[in-house]
């Protein structure tokens, strides 16, 4: 493994959280107003919801810097360099205005469940489309790759909401195959048993399903590479050679159609997860995704920022994993060609 | 001539080939070049980037058929809000289900609006939003994918790809909700170009490696030689090339803009100020359009609307894959039979 790449990649991560965490803080400035002024207005009127009297404006000024981590009396550079300090040696992003609670806490809490369906989703989707497209590629121009091609060519031009939307209107509501919402049955004792699992997957099922949808599309591109590897010398060779055809379709075709497909893999790790908000919406599934759409019906701007901070947060890792383990995949990357 | 250039020149040719061609006459008829009237030059270039093109994705059926798809939804979103008259609650009895009267040929939703019109009245929103948001996404692409493609290895190119890294990387859904919470437009033009921000990173990429493997061609190398400008050779030698990437990647960030713009609309993160074919959908939703049997038209035509759409931009995009990428077009199993390739 080469140590230059490895840093160069650790470096690239750190870059990407560190330019999303000052996102968040220019776009608490950038809001209509200064973050102090619209905060104060949400504050206000949940303050008068709840119906405790009026609050005057230091302890306001204490308020919103206790929701977002800024202290709107300080110098710009003061107050930037607090909230990084806050968030990176604190490990703090705030409180949620809505619910009182600290965002760590109530993100942490549906982390594991967003990881949950989106992995599923984006195993699923690759490996579906890798293996239909090498399919595909072997059976050229065949009737099988013509259906196929325009079945895909179909899929990809449905977003995957609307596949969700359809497989609730089949499968959940027309017939009662699978639950249309939720994470687990309402009368399903939780703990360490086969019934809960049951159910969890069972509940899993139809949001995983609409969120490989996403990958699906990768399908066409690696029928492209596959013809294309396929119409090589080396490959010819490795026929001569007698090698078997088990062989030459892993080592040979598989491995050099799908190199080519891995910058795809990596846009779409930050798309599955993107597509979390809308899926678990619709799903009522509550992850990250619902948590965040629940902070824009609520005005909630300390957990909204914190959602993305964890959405990103969340992708990176995911990135700088799939970076790391090219690196043994393809020897060539590490050793530090920037063409691609 | 310069005599420096002269002898690179001479030497670049030299190198490059050993077959018997007098040099020295190749330059001295250079003197009496005529050059090519305008009339004439445009007419060849019409022929090469336009009617070539558009020749050959004639010929193939998804580019031709996803061609008349985009064109109905323009004469729709430009002719169609004419003739079409603007719904308005209670213009046709509620409820009404599909294909019953010609008035309301689509049906009517719950307050009495034609469904039709209001998939008529949702388009030219719609067309302004993809507009700008290709606009923004491929013009970004473009624009960084080149410089940075030119000035390999320089801080300017570190810079930007670092930049492409980042925004790569950042999920593209959570942060535009982020943004459309904060600033709240009603423009569908700024709609679109807050989509589209997050959706350049990509095609940047692919641009800068095209440049990459372009700039080692000995055409451009020659054009170096020669002299020509950056700006020039960029604009004669490689945007020429990057046109199919370009065409191709437009329609491909349309699809995805439409996907994502109805689908905000849909969950409702976007205010309902428009029409929209998401907004529709979401009205459906509300009303338990999945539930209720006779309100599932009220759903089921915004989704084929949505679904027709991207249907014409992927098979447009397909299509001039297969018009401009001509290794998809070869039949390679042929080749690995020993037999020299078949032009299909």
């Amino acid at each position: 493994m080469n140590w230059n790449y490895f840093i160069k990649r650790f470096g690239q991560a750190v870059l990407t959280l560190a330019a999303t965490i000052t996102l968040s803080f220019v776009l608490y400035h950038a809001m209509p107003g200064s973050p102090a002024e619209s905060l104060k207005n949400v504050i206000l009127s949940q303050q008068a919801a709840s119906g405790s009297g009026t609050v005057d404006l230091e302890r306001l000024n204490r308020m919103v810097s206790m929701y977002t981590n800024i202290q709107p009396d300080e110098p710009l550079h003061v107050q930037y360099y607090q909230y990084i300090h806050q968030i990176v040696i604190e490990g703090s992003l705030g409180t949620s205005i809505y619910e009182n609670k600290p965002v760590t806490e109530l993100i942490f809490e549906r982390v594991p469940w967003s990881m949950f369906i989106s992995v599923y989703a984006l195993t699923i989707g690759y490996s579906l489309s890798i293996l239909i497209g090498s399919v595909m590629a072997y059976t050229e121009k065949s009737r099988f790759d013509s259906v196929s091609s325009s079945i895909i060519i179909g899929l990809n031009s449905v977003p995957y909401y609307i596949v969700g939307l359809l497989l609730i209107y089949v499968l959940a509501i027309q017939n009662e195959f699978f639950p249309y919402g939720g994470r687990v049955g309402s009368n399903v004792a939780a703990g360490f048993n086969v019934t809960f699992m049951q159910s969890i997957i069972w509940h899993a099922v139809l949001p995983v399903v609409s969120m490989s949808m996403l990958g699906l599309g990768g399908a066409l591109t690696m029928r492209g590479n596959a013809v294309r590897v396929l119409g090589e010398d080396y490959l010819r060779v490795a026929t001569l050679r007698g090698l078997r055809r088990s062989r030459i379709a892993t080592q040979y075709v598989g491995r050099n159609a799908i190199l080519p497909m891995y910058t795809q893999f990596m846009i779409g790790i930050a798309g599955v997860f993107s597509s979390a908000v809308i899926v678990e919406q619709i799903f009522t599934y509550p992850g990250v995704g619902l948590l965040m759409y629940n902070a824009i019906q609520t005005q909630d701007y300390p957990l909204l920022m914190g959602s993305l901070i964890i959405f990103t947060t969340v992708t990176v890792i995911g990135i700088f994993i799939a970076d790391v383990t090219y690196g043994f995949v393809d020897p060539r990357i590490s050793a530090g060609g920037s063409d691609e | 001539m310069d005599s420096s250039i002269h002898e690179s020149l001479l030497e670049v040719a030299m190198s490059s080939r050993d077959d018997a061609v007098d040099l020295e006459e190749l330059f001295e008829s250079s003197d009496e070049y005529d050059p090519v009237p305008r009339a004439e030059r445009l007419r060849r270039w019409l022929d090469l980037s336009v009617l070539a093109p558009a020749r050959v994705a004639i010929n193939d059926w998804r580019a031709l058929i996803g061609t008349i798809i985009l064109g109905c939804y323009l004469v729709v979103g430009t002719v169609g809000v004419v003739v079409v008259e603007r719904p308005y609650s209670d213009v046709a009895p509620r409820n009404a289900p599909p294909f019953q009267n010609l008035e309301y040929i689509l049906g009517t939703d719950t307050v009495g609006q034609p469904i039709g019109a209001l998939l008529v009245h949702a388009t030219p929103a719609m067309l302004k939003m993809i507009f700008a948001g290709a606009m923004v996404s491929v013009g970004l692409a473009a624009l960084v994918g080149l410089l940075s493609g030119f000035m390999r290895d320089t801080l300017v190119d570190t810079v930007l790809m670092s930049i492409t890294d980042v925004i790569i990387t950042i999920p593209g859904l959570p942060l535009v909700i982020v943004l459309l919470a904060i600033f709240e437009p009603e423009n569908p033009y700024m709609v679109g170009v807050l989509l589209g921000l997050d959706n350049w990173p990509g095609l940047a990429r692919t641009v800068r490696s095209q440049v990459l493997s372009i700039r080692e061609e000995a055409y451009v190398e020659a054009s170096k030689i020669m002299g020509l400008s950056t700006l020039t050779i960029l604009r004669r030698d490689l945007l020429g090339q990057l046109m199919p990437y370009i065409t191709i990647n437009s329609a491909l960030s349309s699809r995805r803009i439409i996907f994502e713009s109805v689908g905000l609309y849909f969950i409702g993160v976007l205010p309902f100020t428009t029409f929209n074919w998401g907004v529709m959908m979401n009205m459906a939703y509300q009303n338990h359009a999945l539930t209720r049997p006779d309100r599932l038209h009220y759903l089921l035509f915004p989704m084929a609307t949505i679904f027709l759409m991207s249907f014409g931009l992927v098979l447009f995009s397909q299509g001039m894959d297969s018009v401009f990428n001509v290794r998809l077009q070869a039949r390679h199993a042929s080749t690995t039979d020993g037999e020299v390739t078949s032009d299909e």
